[in-house]
Formats: structure tokens, C-alpha cells, sequence
């Protein structure tokens, strides 16, 4: 265990102490003890980024859980894991620093379960990153669904909650569950769960049939975990959560956990066009989906939450088609479309920080006024100065106006998509000018809400009626958090080369690793690069934004827009809904509770199967050479047996039933006495006895029998099985009998051997009776077991009585 | 002689079975009673029933029946017996508490 081992570790140990603390410091807030630990882990994660020139040296430290198994801790330390460590750390610092002021109502809230579920998200985000080998991201990864859905559903109180709560889980861990069917995929194709080995063998796995089931099965996990579409559907309901948990979990970080694993394996599936293809449609269909959806909301947060599955569109399109450059083995090409990846890489940073403060400024909002809702909020500025600012700050950077990083990030995605788009490979040319149109009105719509979250929030007539609350400015402690992050937003939009080489470059060089080798990226972002087709998208960005922005009175009564609620959520609750009736419908048709409809289930099963058999095996036989003489009172004695029991069901007088089955009992022991088996004789004669008296004492106190009121298609249907279970009974009879006798592997009885041994071993003449005292006494003592154990339960059956109306 | 038998056992089971499947316990049960005599006769008829003394060592005679499905069939009858005993005062204990040997109207899903 190396202190990287510990550093995952770190949070799962503390969350351990927190019901503690929580406990016996009952006057602290419980946060202030949790906020030691992100500070920490992210300053000593500060220590790895590579500063002034030197470059990042990967580091693999490998702790053995399940060595036969090949699973083990293993860290993998690199520019992307590095990247996303920080922003956990760093953020999640931020966020608990937050959510000390915003939940700060300390008599009422749950505090130890916030923060215990905090920093279990925390850790097990820390170990999908950090990671090596797959089986251990899975465990995390489902650490982080479970951890997620905890936390959606915080105030358990609401229906809402959990329904939010469920719906995440239900979409999150089915991902998780085909990713790690995936990652067993690539476990049969390269012999190995480390992501280091299985990207050496990236060249085989390409050409393996097995290929496409892995990649798309581990898609489809980073899919819904990233909130692609279709699967987006559970983030806005997420949005039930407390606002830190919105900021951390469901922008910052868990809904990246997807990208990361997209960005990881990068290496492995790259370079294909179906990898190109996937990722950059679904990118762009949830960049354009996510940004029209969120136009249409009326909830602050509900807008945040499209605008993030939006933004996450764009990240994921923009490595889908930064992986083209792994294609390219022509010398200078790949830094052109590196560019994608550089700036899918550039705007994960960027969105974490802007969207982190939004999300903050909204709580502050909701939290001071008592509303999240645009229709009453309006007014805010100046009352609200700060949150006004950071909000401005925020809002620009995600529409992508100048000198915000959102800016450079969006000019990026602009140059990525243009490159791409004139690419020659992967049939990019038939659809290739749809790309940067479809980027475009994305931006547009960006813009929009953007504008629609400023000025319906903060401008416009102030409506102090509608809110519950006096509206005024957050305690400084809350504000603290959202400054922090607006500050990066501009540093970095000032001075975005001071993460060039620090992060971005590392970041790339383990997306892109097959690259990195000969010759490193050069990175360089700058504002000004001259009067280029970048620039002029912006501007028509901003022009068109400012279009519809204006005219947005008018198309607001369409029914486009009123309709808020996702029409994919239709599908999702209908599908829930008919799974539930599908298999209540499914139980009701075969659990009848009628014990005939089980015994033809079982009857019919057992004939169908032999039927199978004897027919797939050619199993039937006819053969009677062995067959034994029958004897004149033999014939009269079977009839009268076959006549008796054909008989019974159509007697309709009990006692009279009841003789006939004496008299079929009786019969058998007379055919013992025909068959020379004097002590089955004696036994069936005694026992028929008994039994017809039983028989008779019991059914004396019972009603007539009733004429069986079937009706004739039941009758028939009985009629049919009963016939049919006859038949396959003497059919196997038969086929075993000419098995037996007639084929050459005629296997001698081993009753030569009772029959030698009676006298000399046991001393006895009888040999049944030898054989069932001496040679297989067990069996006997064991029936004995059973006559006993029938007979108590006949005596509890008669004589116990349940008191109280127990159902009996 | 087996072939006789055998026919013989086939119309126990398809009897027994019509009678499982019928709605009265009382049927059930001397359905289960019958499918038991199949079961037994079955296990004699398929270890074969050539000629030969009864397996008592004392009649001297050249061969014998086999003992073992006998004993084997001694065992299945004692059992049975016991089984089918606590079965019918289970129905007697039915019909007492829920007035009724009909299986339809003694079904219920109240402790599903």
C-alpha cells in the first residue's frame, strides 16, 4: 500500500469517523471536520503536476487483492487521471465548503448521512480514476451510482426524491452492468484486466469478432452514466438532490465518470471508424437535444441540469472525433485532429468550473428567496449583487462569449469540428458539413438559455409577492465557494497556457498515448487568432442568440415550449409500468393457486420431455424375447383389476369409491401371491385393510361426492394428459424392458449374490426379510423414521389447535 | 407375461392421474393410492417375472424370484401407507376447519 492506495482509501476511513464526529461535537459543524480532508488530498495531488518543463512520468503502484484472479489495487497515475483527481478533490472541497452554509439548519438536518454519502461518492470517485484494472473501476463505479442515488434521495421525505433517486439507479447501474459485461469481453480478448496490458494489445482487439459487443456494451455504460442520449433522462430528475450535491456530483464530476472511460479507452477502441462514429453522433445528438430542452425549463436547476447533458454532448463528441487522430499513421496529421481531443480535454476543465459555480449561485438563489422557479424570480441584481456577478461570469463563459475560458473552449470545438469535418477517412464526406451546422444550433441554443437564466433571474421587474422569502444577500460563507470558481473561470480565460503544459498536454498524452511517443502536443491556446471561420460562428452565435432571445414572447406559447417534462420520460415510465403489469400478468396466468393447473404444468412437462427423449434418442424398442408365460388365473385376475380401476372415476358414491380401491388394493396382493412374493402378499393385504378403514372413518364425516362439474373441454383436456402419461409409462416400461433383456449388454441381477449369501452370512431363510434387516437395514430403520413421523403428525393434526383465528 | 403387466401399469397411471387432476380431495387422494399400486407393480414387473420359487431358502428349489424388488417394494408400500394415512386426516382436518373438499374454493392468495 503506497499513500496513493491510502489517498482512495482516505475518504471511505473518514466516512467511518463522521457519525462520530457528528455525535460527540455537537456545536461544530460537521463539515468543517470534512473539509480538512479534500484540502489535503487535493494539495498533495498539487504535488504531481508537472511544472516548468518536466514532464509527467506515469506511475503504477500495484497492491494484490484477487492475484488468481488477475484483480488488483493497482494505481495508475497519468496526465488524465491526475486531471480528474484534482478536479474531485478540488471541487469537492469547494462543495463541502458550500454545503456547510447552505444545509446549515444543524437541529433538523441528517448531517452524518450527508456527509457520510459525500465521501463515499468521493472515494469511490477517486478510485474510478485512479484505477487500473477494470474490475476495480466497476466496483467504484457502482460505489458512485449507489453513493449518487443516496444522495438524490437525501430528503427520503419527498416522493420526488425517490422517484429521482430510483430512476438514476435503475438507468446508472444498468450501464454499469453491460460495462462490466464489456470489460469481461476484453478480459477473453487479451487475457488481462489492466488497462495497460489490454492497450498493448489494442492491435488484436481490433481485429477480434468481439470487438464490437465489448466496445458497444462499455459505451452503452459511459453513456448513461455521462446522461447521453437517450439515456439523459435521469439527470434532470436527479436535480431533486441539495444543491451541493447537484454541483458535485451531477456537473462536476460523476456525470465525467462516462467521459473518463471514454477518454481511457481511448487507445484501445480508437482509430475505428465505428468508435469515430458512435461517440461523435450521440456527442452531437445530446449536445443539440440537451441545449433545445433546456430553452424550454422553467425550474433554474432543471435548466442547469440540460445544459450540463448538453455540455457533456459536446465533450463526448469532440473525443469521439479526436479519436480519428489515432487512425492517421501520416507523420503531421494527427495534430490537426488532436485538436478535438485538446479541446474536449480544455472544456472538461472549463465546465467543471463554471458549471459548479452556477449550480452554487442557483442554491444561493433558491436558498434566499425560496424559489427556483424563473416565472416568480426577476429583479435580483441589485439585491443580490455578488450572486448577480458570479452568475454573469458563469453564464458567458457557457454561452461562450470573450475572455472566458467557455470562449476558448467553444472556439476550440468550432476548429475541431471544422477540421473533422474536412476529414478523408471514415466516409466523413457524405455527412461531413452536417457536423459543424449541427455544433452551430447547439451554440445557438446555448446562448439562449444562457441569456434566459440572466435576465429572467436577475433582471426584469422584481416580484418581492411571489417569494416566500425577503430576498437579499448570501452570508459570505456561501459565497466564498462560487467566487473561488468564477476567479478560475477568468484566470483561465486570461491565461489559459498556465494549464497547457501542466495539465492538458499530460491529459492528452494518455488519451492519445500511441502519439505521444515520437513527438509531444504542442498546445497553445490564445484569444486572438485572427479574422477565421471560428470567429465568424461565434459572432452569428451571438447574432442569432440575440434574435431569438428577442422573440422569445412570441414562440413561448407554442406548445413546444410549455411542454417541460422530457417526452422521453413517457418511455421510461411506461416501460417501468409495463414491466411491473407485464410480470404481475405473467405470475397471475401460471400461479392460479388451483392445484390442478401445478399438477398438469408438471404432468404435461414431464411427458413432453420423455416424448423428446424417446423421439431425439430413437430410444423406443419393442422386444420381448425374455417374456415369461402367463398363467389362466393371471388373465382373470388383470381384468378384473383393469375393469376396477377403469371403474373408479366413474363412481360417484363415496363408499363406493372406496371399496373399488380396496378391491384394486386387493387384487395387487393377490397378484404378489400369483407373482411369488408371499411377504408383499401379507403386506398390501394388511395395509389395504387399514387402509380402507382410515379411508372409511374419515370420509364417513365428509360431504357426498358431487358429480365433477367439469365442463367437457376440461374433462377432455384431463382425459388427454391422463391418457398421455399412460402411454409414455408403458412405452418407457417397454423400451426399458427391451433393453434390458434384448440388447447384448445384458447386465446380470445382483441378486445372485442375496440369494448365495442368505444362509451363510446372515442366517436366515427369508431373503427379503434378510435383505431389509441385514443387508439394507438402513432403509428400513429410516421407514420406520417415516411411519413415526406420520404418526405424530397425525396426532398434532387432531389433537393441536390453533387459538387467535389463525388461518389453519 | 410383462407385456400384460406392463398395460396393466399404464391404465394405474393414466387412472390415478385423471383422478389428481379432479377437484374433490377425496379423488386426489385415491388417485395418489392408485398411483402408488402402479409405481409398485412397475418395480416388480421391471426386474422381470420369469418362473421360480418364492425367495425362501427353505423349498431347496433351483431359482428363485429376485428379492430385491421385493424388498425394495416392501418398503415403498410402508411408506406410502404412512403417507397416505397423514394425507387423509389432513383432508379430514381441511374439511373440519373450511367446510369444503372442493380444491377450487381452497384456494386463496391471502398468504402469498
Amino acid at each position: 500500500m503506497t499513500s496513493l492506495h491510502y489517498l482512495v482509501l482516505a475518504p471511505f476511513i473518514t466516512a467511518l469517523i463522521v457519525p462520530f464526529l457528528y455525535k460527540w461535537f455537537r456545536k461544530v459543524h460537521t463539515g468543517w471536520f470534512v473539509l480538512i480532508l479534500p484540502i489535503t488530498l487535493f494539495v498533495y495531488l498539487l504535488q504531481y503536476l508537472p511544472v516548468g518543463g518536466e514532464r509527467l512520468e506515469p506511475l503504477q503502484l500495484e497492491v494484490p487483492w484477487v492475484p488468481s484472479l488477475g484483480i488488483n489495487f493497482t494505481i495508475y497515475l497519468d496526465g488524465l487521471s491526475l486531471l480528474f483527481a484534482l478536479l474531485i478533490t478540488g471541487i469537492g472541497a469547494l462543495v463541502v465548503l458550500y454545503s456547510i452554509y447552505y444545509i446549515a439548519n444543524k437541529k433538523d438536518e441528517p448531517l452524518n448521512n450527508f456527509y457520510v454519502y459525500l465521501l463515499m461518492f468521493m472515494g469511490a470517485m477517486l478510485g474510478v480514476v485512479l484505477s487500473d484494472n477494470l474490475i476495480v473501476i466497476y466496483v467504484f463505479w457502482e460505489l458512485t451510482s449507489l453513493a449518487s442515488s443516496l444522495l438524490i434521495a437525501y430528503w427520503f421525505h419527498k416522493e420526488k426524491s425517490r422517484y429521482g433517486a430510483q430512476k438514476s439507479m435503475l438507468i446508472t447501474v444498468t450501464g454499469g452492468f453491460s460495462m462490466l459485461a464489456g470489460f469481461s469481453l476484453l478480459y477473453v480478448m487479451t487475457n488481462s484486466f489492466s488497462i495497460r496490458v489490454i492497450v498493448d494489445h489494442a492491435g488484436e482487439i481490433v481485429n477480434s469478432p468481439l470487438f464490437i459487443p465489448a466496445m458497444l456494451l462499455i459505451l452503452l455504460g459511459a453513456f448513461t452514466k455521462s446522461a447521453q442520449f437517450p439515456f439523459h433522462i435521469w439527470l434532470p430528475d436527479a436535480m431533486e438532490a441539495p444543491t451541493p450535491v447537484s454541483a458535485y456530483l451531477h456537473s462536476a464530476t460523476m456525470v465525467k465518470a462516462g467521459i473518463y472511460l471514454v477518454a481511457r479507452l481511448t487507445p484501445v477502441f480508437g482509430g475505428t471508424a465505428q468508435w469515430f462514429w458512435i461517440i461523435t453522433a450521440f456527442g452531437l445528438v445530446t449536445l443539440t437535444w440537451g441545449s433545445v430542452s433546456a430553452v424550454r425549463q422553467k425550474d433554474l436547476k432543471a435548466i442547469l441540469a440540460y445544459s450540463t447533458i448538453s455540455q457533456l454532448g459536446l465533450i463526448m463528441s469532440l473525443l469521439g472525433m479526436g479519436s480519428a487522430a489515432l487512425h492517421y499513421d501520416i507523420a503531421d496529421e494527427y495534430k490537426i485532429y488532436s485538436i478535438a481531443v485538446m479541446a474536449a480535454v480544455f472544456h472538461l476543465i472549463n465546465h467543471a468550473t463554471f458549471k459548479g459555480a452556477l449550480f452554487m449561485a442557483v442554491g444561493i438563489v433558491d436558498h434566499e428567496t425560496g424559489t427556483r422557479d424563473i416565472r416568480k424570480l426577476g429583479g435580483l441584481m441589485s439585491l443580490m449583487p455578488v450572486t448577480f456577478t458570479i452568475s454573469l461570469i458563469g453564464l458567458a463563459s457557457m454561452a461562450g462569449l470573450p475572455p472566458f475560458n467557455g470562449f476558448l473552449s467553444k472556439e476550440m470545438f468550432f476548429a475541431g469540428v471544422l477540421e473533422i469535418s474536412s476529414l478523408e477517412i471514415f466516409n466523413v464526406r457524405t455527412l461531413g458539413l452536417l457536423l459543424p451546422v449541427i455544433a452551430w444550433l447547439a451554440s445557438i441554443f446555448t446562448f439562449v438559455y444562457c441569456a434566459i437564466m440572466l435576465f429572467k433571474t436577475f433582471l426584469g421587474k422584481h416580484q418581492p409577492e411571489k417569494l416566500e422569502k425577503k430576498a437579499h444577500e448570501a452570508p459570505v460563507g456561501m459565497l466564498i465557494s462560487p467566487i473561488i470558481l468564477v476567479s478560475l473561470v477568468v484566470i483561465i480565460g486570461l491565461f489559459p497556457n498556465i494549464l497547457a503544459y501542466t495539465v492538458i498536454e499530460p491529459a492528452m498524452q494518455s488519451i492519445l498515448p500511441n502519439l505521444s511517443g515520437t513527438d509531444p502536443f504542442y498546445v497553445n491556446i490564445y484569444h486572438w487568432h485572427g479574422f477565421n471561420t471560428e470567429l465568424f460562428m461565434t459572432i452569428g452565435v451571438v447574432l442569432f442568440g440575440v434574435l431569438i432571445y428577442k422573440n422569445l414572447s412570441r414562440w413561448q406559447q407554442t406548445a413546444f415550449f410549455l411542454k417541460e417534462r422530457d417526452p422521453l420520460n413517457a418511455v421510461y415510465d411506461s416501460g417501468l409500468d409495463g414491466l411491473v403489469a407485464g410480470s404481475q400478468r405473467v405470475t397471475n396466468m401460471q400461479m392460479t393457486g388451483l392445484l390442478r393447473d401445478y399438477f398438469m404444468f408438471m404432468i404435461v412437462f414431464m411427458v413432453a420431455l420423455l416424448g423428446w427423449a424417446f423421439i431425439r434418442f430413437d430410444a423406443l424398442a419393442f422386444d420381448f424375447v425374455n417374456v415369461a408365460e402367463i398363467s389362466p388365473y393371471l388373465w382373470i385376475i388383470t381384468f378384473v383389476l383393469i375393469a376396477a380401476v377403469i371403474s373408479i372415476p366413474f363412481i360417484g358414491h363415496r363408499i363406493t369409491a372406496i371399496v373399488a380401491v380396496g378391491v384394486v388394493g386387493f387384487l395387487i396382493a393377490l397378484l404378489f401371491v400369483v407373482l411369488r412374493a408371499p411377504d408383499l402378499a401379507l403386506t398390501q393385504l394388511l395395509v389395504e385393510t387399514v387402509m380402507v378403514v382410515l379411508f372409511l372413518l374419515c370420509f364417513y364425516h365428509l360431504p357426498e361426492l358431487r358429480k365433477e362439474k367439469f365442463t367437457p373441454r376440461f374433462k377432455i383436456t384431463n382425459l388427454i394428459i391422463s391418457i398421455g402419461v399412460g402411454v409414455i409409462v408403458t412405452l418407457t416400461a417397454f423400451s426399458a424392458h427391451a433393453m434390458r433383456h434384448g440388447k447384448a449388454s445384458w447386465v446380470e441381477s445382483i441378486s445372485q449374490y442375496f440369494i448365495e449369501n442368505s444362509k451363510p452370512l446372515a442366517g436366515g431363510y427369508n431373503m427379503v426379510n434378510v435383505i431389509l434387516v441385514d443387508f439394507r437395514g438402513f432403509d428400513t430403520m429410516l421407514e420406520i423414521v417415516v411411519l413415526g413421523i406420520a404418526a405424530l403428525g397425525v396426532v398434532t393434526l387432531i389433537k393441536l389447535r390453533m387459538k387467535g383465528g389463525e388461518d389453519v | 407375461m410383462e407385456i400384460l403387466m406392463i398395460i396393466t401399469v399404464g391404465v394405474l397411471f393414466s387412472v390415478s392421474t385423471y383422478l389428481i387432476l379432479t377437484k374433490s380431495l377425496l379423488r386426489v387422494i385415491l388417485g395418489i393410492v392408485l398411483l402408488s399400486h402402479g409405481a409398485h407393480l412397475l418395480l416388480l414387473t421391471m426386474s422381470g417375472l420369469k418362473e421360480g420359487a418364492p425367495p425362501l431358502l427353505g423349498e431347496g428349489a433351483e431359482s428363485y424370484a429376485d428379492p430385491l424388488p421385493q424388498a425394495l417394494i416392501l418398503t415403498a408400500i410402508v411408506i406410502s401407507f404412512g403417507v397416505t394415512a397423514f394425507l387423509l386426516v389432513l383432508a379430514y382436518r381441511t374439511y373440519k376447519e373450511h367446510k369444503t373438499d372442493d380444491l377450487d374454493q381452497l384456494r386463496g392468495n391471502a398468504d402469498e
